[in-house]
């Protein structure tokens, strides 16, 4: 269960990665970010970002076109 | 001995660079785009960045932003028009009100397709600590005062950009 939904559907590159960086700045460290999102480069983005900035993505799927992602804030 | 050493503690590894720097030389809406997503990312993505705005990327930093396109002399420019894609000729370009309406177009095309407007990019920009550098001699060349810009900017010349830009892993120029 994700301790906070970002939603970032209908938003385009960068706003979604914008959005998540915000919303985890709020999480403390091993604590479980949700975002959902549209943009058909999220996922790619996604993973880049939890790479460079060391947080964990944990999970992510699509479903009826919404993207899924399941983030815990690295600290 | 010393060369060894150094070559070990300065050898280029798996660790991402953690700064960046960009020149902004242009200052149209559809140019606007490039440096300010990518300095908005990379300050999310934990780099250091530093903007340094030169000749037209100076309007950028300008308190009221009115940032304008037109398609004269840009053949790839092409608008989605009923299905297909359609561009400008140039004599239309060059008539009076194409400017005004090719950015009416863009803005519009760009609030319905859900990209951030420039303004809010800048304020995210701000917002993280960007460091913004306003080129001094442009500065001058044009007649801005400092006051015309927004609050929160550094002035200053090529040596500036230089000495931050021999700290960063990550130069560009756009």
């Amino acid at each position: 269960m994700a301790d906070m939904v970002l939603d970032a559907k209908d938003l385009t590159c960068p706003l979604p990665i914008l959005r998540a960086k915000k919303a985890l700045k709020e999480l403390a460290p091993g604590m479980i970010l949700e975002v959902q999102a549209t943009d058909p480069g999220a996922p790619r983005d996604f993973e880049a970002f939890c790479r460079t900035t060391g947080n964990d993505l944990v999970e992510q799927r699509e479903d009826g076109g919404i993207y899924y992602f399941t983030i815990r804030h690295g600290g | 001995m010393v060369a060894g050493s150094r070559r070990e503690t300065e050898m280029p590894d798996d660790s991402n660079a953690k700064s960046m720097s960009i020149i902004v030389t242009k200052g149209t809406l559809d140019w606007a785009y490039p440096p300010f997503i990518l300095a908005t990312t990379a300050a999310a993505m934990g780099l250091e960045v530093t903007m340094f705005f030169t000749f037209y990327g100076l309007t950028l930093l300008k308190k009221d932003l009115n940032l304008k396109i037109n398609p004269l002399g840009n053949a790839a420019m092409e608008m989605p028009m009923g299905g297909g894609h359609m561009a400008m000729p140039n004599i239309l370009a060059a008539m009076p009100g194409a400017t005004a309406l090719t950015t009416a177009m863009m803005k519009n095309m760009m609030k319905k397709k859900g990209v951030a407007s420039i303004e809010e990019l800048r304020e995210l920009a701000v917002e993280a600590e960007v460091k913004l550098i306003a080129c001094q001699m442009t500065m001058d060349l044009f007649e801005y005062r400092k006051e015309d810009m927004i609050d929160g900017i550094a002035l200053g010349g090529a040596a500036t950009w230089v000495d931050a830009a021999t700290r960063c892993g990550i130069n560009l120029y756009i």
